[in-house]
């Protein structure tokens, strides 16, 4: 195994890349999670958001009208969840992947005519002689619009749950859905935003997929991707930047996979391919034992049905 | 605006009536689909539900497929009905069917070219040890770090499928493929054969095993105290605890059960109709064993039913995708359709609708 | 003294299905004037007050507040004109500190760092001091409840509600909270109060509206009557107190020595050094606060909760490793506070819930096949001897009222015949009739030669039935007294524990 041939700062700025699409989904499932909702469908509104970010993308000729379409595709997705769950009282886990099941195979539908095409380029921000400076220039200037809004997106959640009133009323909501009612909060309207939050971010997230990362229309393009998301809100115990962090580490193990595999590793590359799922599995078996458990930091009323009687 | 009520007592008209109505709704909806696809709606819902069973040119065919495709959708799906009930999430049933048909093909080809009665049992053995012992991993990250069933039987999915990758190119790869991927067709060797027991009827041992499974799983929930501690534990956890149930043994037990149901329907599978270990042999039933689950109402009788129902939908849309080029996709898209409606007509059982005015309340 | 009028009621009517919640209810509450909403369990009270606060909108009437029609749609527009409530069950997030709580139950609160500075003023005005920054999970009740209030007082209301205040507060802290209300009465603000116990509405309020089942059937000066006229206006009959047989007491059934067990909620409350001893024949009432170790103790006895075998012995055998089922075999049965989804499970049937303690002491398993028509008789049984009112054995747990689901869950265990039975609230949130039967049916259980624990927060429910009385604070046990003789000043004493008098006075309540 040969290391030194691989540039650690390509890799850093590989990874940055690589994360992207769970990144975004794991912070909008983690504002989904904070309202006390536990949508198991990421992966599905995900993959609807890859292809209907792919379609836009490619019928109109326009990377941001894609990754825009894809935020839609999801959030119009979720919705289902959410007429399911918040109005009709389903039960959360059994919707959720309801949602994947259906995501997967309404995905494939609509993307038949779109297998082998090729999208608009999403380009780099233009930084201008920033992109060129040593080891910054790559990994702070060098990426396309996309990574810098997933990192914003961060910040704004951090923010709003920390310091705004929407942000404390969510926290509420999720914390405990009959006091929030009692108090005189709409528990279904603000679960209702939460979930199409969450959405846009997994559709725009599976946009990602297919439209930089691979970047290409094929059948079940997300590979897990939202499962994988899924667990990095544990890994974060439902904090905004800790999901960061997770997703990271995430596309750090994705990349070096990638590059032992080009690089002709000895271990065969169905065993590297594996690394990522079962390194996820090994944080969340950590995060979930020990001292700092992360299910204390779980919102108290998370995938509990919320029904006002009397 | 719509209002719910929550029913004093269940309803006994909606818990059996919720099914057809979602099966009728489906069929609506998914006639839009089909007509947004420029499909005739009426020939395409009438392809995929009669004429697999009535069409006299098709159904000779057809008809003992729906046995084949059935059988391991139920044997899957009676297992993780009993986790389900319990609250014990296995969705990574696929995974573990996957996994029982390496282990039971990695013995019966260990055993290679012996021509013994004893092999087939001791395959099946060896399937449902696989399904098993992949099920465990997941109950015992659960009983001892408390991580989450749902997530850890999920991810193992997709670690299976790497397995069986590799084993369709190299561990299990025929020596005498001439250079392609999959194993040799274990269908083809009569130690190893699971063949028709009854010939035009598409019964295989796994069909068996799937009727066996049904009866076993009424018994226990009807009047065996471990299928009581399975609904308890499932509806009232703290009731549970207090009635003596131990959760961690149920957690284990459950999936040790659903892990080991899936993993013989792999082996059946891959002895049987699919004959061999390929990349591809995976084909979902893990997944869809879930609808059948929901359908069946976590029921084992209900969930024989749903079984062949969605069998017929497979072959049906075989059908379709044969005579009007309807995409493969859609009949998956049309099954998770099925569910969604389950799922939203699931409340009449237990509310009462009520249409109202605007802004009252 | 006449005041001029705040809220007024008139002819308020709200149905739900199959239950009259209110029916033309009407009275009217001065400026400055604490009046007393009175009535029993399901008499309509909860319903006529979420209706003031806009959380429910009658069917039929109208109020007006100030003189001024008012029908609020939400609790923002009551909020908005001047109507603040404290809820029975808190409307607080564990996880979420004391500004944040306060900050929610405002329309427009200002910045967290003022808002922190606003809450310590107040509170301390009204000797109520609280930390803007603790977390509300860690806080004991009395506190918890000042949160509540603070929340209200920093709105300026006209008219407060408080549901059932003083459910969770120890004598001492009552004697504060009355403090607090009157001085606000003095200020001009009018105070809906909502209870059940008599004594307190005596005291306390000008003017009280009796209901029951939907209907006023009196109002009165509450000063002018006494405790058993109002008794006999809230229930309708007149009630017989529990009789009990004098009897002997015989050997020690139940002992328990250095009991210590860690709560599973991480804002639980841990047991702490517990020992005590009941004999046969005995009833021992546990007195405590809410959230002061009750949970636990009831887990640690019902076998959810292990501890060291030797730590739990009944009738000289050590049972503390035991789980729920072997502790039965032994004679130990318990009832938990919390009737659907611990006691019983809701969505099941009786017939169902009847075999979920009985299956061991009737023999209902046979090589684990349960016998459902020995079941059936044993529920039958219990719906007979226990006059539980219900269609039959097939009803949902869920569909039975209060009062009548109470009466299931402590016949069950009662009907197994127990060496040693501990119930928790056995007669909380039920009927007069019900509770009276129930705290009758504990009795006999003793006279026939049980050892008895009742776990109450209701101190008159435990000087009705017990022998021996002991307090439960902060996870620890005093030693227990005599109930004869017993003044409600030294229970208060006893209930704050070591902290005594100095406990409403914001004292860190830190646990070790």
């Amino acid at each position: 195994m040969d290391f030194t041939s691989l540039n650690f700062v390509v890799l850093i700025a590989a990874l940055m890349v690589a994360s992207v699409p769970i990144m975004l989904a794991a912070i909008g499932e983690l504002v989904v999670e904070r309202a006390g909702v536990l949508n198991l469908g990421v992966e599905g509104m995900m993959i609807i958001g890859a292809v209907c970010g792919f379609i836009a993308a490619v019928e109109t000729g326009s990377p941001f009208l894609g990754f825009l379409g894809g935020a839609v595709g999801g959030a119009v997705l979720s919705l289902i969840f959410a007429v399911l769950t918040q109005t009709l009282l389903a039960n959360q886990v059994a919707t959720g992947l309801a949602l994947t099941l259906f995501g997967l195979g309404l995905s494939s539908l609509l993307g038949q005519n779109y297998v082998g095409m090729k999208p608009p380029v999403t380009g780099k921000v233009p930084f201008g002689p920033l992109a060129d400076l040593p080891v910054v220039g790559p990994i702070l200037f060098g990426h396309d619009w996309v990574v810098y809004f997933s990192i914003l997106i961060i910040a704004i959640v951090w923010w709003a749950l920390k310091a705004t009133r929407l942000g404390l009323i969510l926290r509420a909501v999720g914390e405990n859905h009959d006091a929030a009612h009692s108090l005189g909060y709409n528990v279904r309207r603000i679960r209702l935003g939460a979930i199409m939050f969450g959405g846009a971010m997994a559709g725009m997230g599976g946009a990602y997929v297919s439209l930089v990362r691979v970047p290409q229309w094929t059948d079940g393009i997300t590979a897990g991707a939202g499962w994988i998301a899924l667990a990095i809100v544990v890994f974060a115990s439902w904090r905004p930047w800790r999901v960061m962090l997770g997703s990271y580490l995430f596309g750090g193990i994705t990349v070096l996979q990638l590059n032992m595999q080009a690089a002709g590793s000895a271990i065969p590359v169905q065993y590297l391919s594996m690394a990522p799922y079962l390194i996820t599995i090994l944080v969340l078996v950590i995060m979930s034992s020990g001292k700092g458990r992360a299910a204390l930091n779980a919102p108290a009323s998370l995938g509990q049905n919320f029904h006002a009687t009397r | 605006m719509l209002r719910l009520e929550k029913r004093p007592n269940p309803s006994r008209f909606w818990i059996y009536g919720t099914p057809f109505l979602a099966v009728a709704l489906t069929m609506i909806a998914g006639g839009i689909m089909f007509a947004l696809l420029g499909k005739d709606p009426v020939a395409a819902i009438k392809l995929i539900f009669l004429d697999p069973l009535f069409n006299g040119d098709v159904a000779s065919y057809s008809r003992p497929q729906i046995l084949v495709k059935a059988a391991p959708l139920v044997l899957i799906s009676i297992g993780l009905s009993l986790g389900f009930r319990a609250g014990v999430w296995n969705i990574g049933a696929e995974g573990q069917y996957v996994m029982g048909a390496i282990f039971g093909a990695a013995t019966g080809l260990a055993f290679y070219p012996t021509e013994s009665r004893l092999v087939f049992p001791l395959m099946v053995l060896a399937g449902a040890f696989g399904g098993f012992i992949w099920a465990m991993i997941p109950a015992i990250l659960k009983t001892r770090f408390r991580t989450s069933e749902i997530l850890v039987s999920l991810l193992l999915v997709y670690v299976a499928k790497q397995i069986l990758a590799s084993a369709a190119l190299s561990f299990l790869k025929n020596p005498e493929g001439a250079g392609f991927p999959g194993s040799r067709n274990l269908a083809q060797i009569p130690a190893m054969a699971n063949g028709e027991l009854i010939a035009g009827t598409g019964l295989h041992w796994g069909g068996v095993a799937a009727f066996l499974a049904v009866g076993a799983a009424y018994v226990l929930l009807q009047r065996h105290i471990l299928g009581f501690q399975i609904k308890l534990a499932g509806q009232a956890p703290r009731a549970a605890r207090f009635a003596g149930v131990n959760p961690d043994r149920l957690v284990v037990l459950c999936m040790g059960l659903s892990g080991a149901l899936a993993g013989l329907a792999g082996l059946f599978e891959v002895t049987g109709p699919a004959g061999q270990i390929t990349i591809d042999f995976g084909v979902g039933y893990g997944f869809t064993a879930i609808i059948v689950a929901f359908l069946g109402r976590l029921n084992p009788l209900g969930i024989l039913f749903a079984g062949l129902l969605m069998a017929l939908t497979y072959i049906g849309g075989e059908l379709a995708q044969f005579m009007l080029g309807l995409p493969a996709a859609a009949i998956q898209a049309f099954q998770g359709m099925l569910l969604f409606f389950l799922l939203a007509v699931d409340l009449l059982s237990n509310y009462r609708v009520r249409l109202i005015g605007w802004g009252a309340r | 003294m006449t005041r001029q009028t705040l809220l007024a009621l008139e002819g308020i009517s709200k149905s739900y299905p199959g239950v009259k919640a209110n029916e033309n209810v009407g009275f009217t509450i001065g400026a400055g004037e604490v009046h007393a909403l009175l009535g029993e369990n399901g008499a309509g009270k909860s319903t006529l007050v979420k209706m003031i606060y806009g959380l429910v909108r009658p069917d039929e009437g109208q109020m007006t507040l100030g003189g001024a029609p008012f029908a609020p749609a939400a609790p923002r527009e009551a909020r908005a004109r001047g109507v603040a409530m404290v809820f029975q069950h808190f409307s607080l997030f564990d996880a979420l500190n004391v500004a944040e709580n306060v900050a929610l139950g405002m329309d427009n609160p200002p910045p967290q760092r003022e808002l922190a500075a606003k809450i310590r003023d107040v509170s301390e005005g009204y000797g109520l001091p609280l930390d803007p920054a603790r977390l509300v999970g860690d806080l004991s009740a009395g506190e918890r409840q000042r949160v509540e209030i603070i929340r209200c007082l920093l709105q300026d209301p006209k008219l407060l509600i408080m549901d059932e205040p003083t459910s969770v507060l120890t004598p001492q802290e009552v004697n504060i909270l009355f403090d607090t209300l009157r001085k606000l009465a003095s200020e001009g603000t009018s105070i809906l109060y909502i209870s059940h116990k008599l004594e307190e509405i005596r005291t306390l309020c000008d003017g009280a509206t009796i209901l029951r089942r939907g209907k006023v059937v009196g109002s009165c000066n509450p000063r002018e009557k006494t405790a058993r006229e109002l008794a006999e206006l809230m229930v309708g009959t007149t009630l017989t107190p529990p009789e009990r047989a004098k009897i002997e007491t015989g050997e020690v059934a139940l002992e328990i020595k250095g009991l210590s067990v860690r709560s599973l909620n991480p804002f639980g409350t841990s047991l702490k050094d517990i020992s005590l001893s009941v004999r046969k024949g005995e009833v021992l009432g546990i007195g405590g606060v809410a959230g002061n170790g009750q949970d636990e103790l009831l887990l640690a006895l019902s076998g959810e909760l292990r501890s060291a075998p030797a730590a739990i012995t009944v009738l000289g055998q050590p049972v503390g490793q035991l789980g729920p089922n072997d502790r039965r075999r032994v004679g130990l049965l318990t009832g938990p506070e919390e009737r659907l989804g611990h006691a019983a499970a809701p969505d099941m049937s009786l017939l169902e819930n009847a075999f979920l303690t009985g299956a061991v002491r009737r023999r209902l398993v046979r090589n684990g096949f349960i016998d459902w028509l020995e079941t059936k008789i044993f529920a039958e049984d219990i719906i007979k001897t226990f006059d539980v009112r219900t269609p039959g054995v097939l009803t949902a747990a869920r569909a039975l009222s209060g009062g009548n689901l109470q009466k299931f869950v402590i016949g069950r265990e009662i009907m197994q015949e127990p060496a040693v039975i501990i119930v928790n609230q056995p007669t909380w949130g039920v009927d007069a009739a019900a509770a009276a039967f129930i705290r009758q049916a504990l009795l006999d259980r003793a006279a026939a030669g049980a050892a008895v624990v009742v776990i109450s927060q209701d101190i008159d429910e435990i000087l009705e039935v017990a022998d021996r009385f002991a307090a439960l604070n902060e996870g620890r046990l005093s030693a227990p007294v005599p109930t004869k003789g017993l003044t409600v000043d030294r229970i208060g004493l006893m209930l704050g524990g070591a902290h005594g008098m100095h406990s409403a006075e914001g004292h860190d309540h830190a646990t070790a």
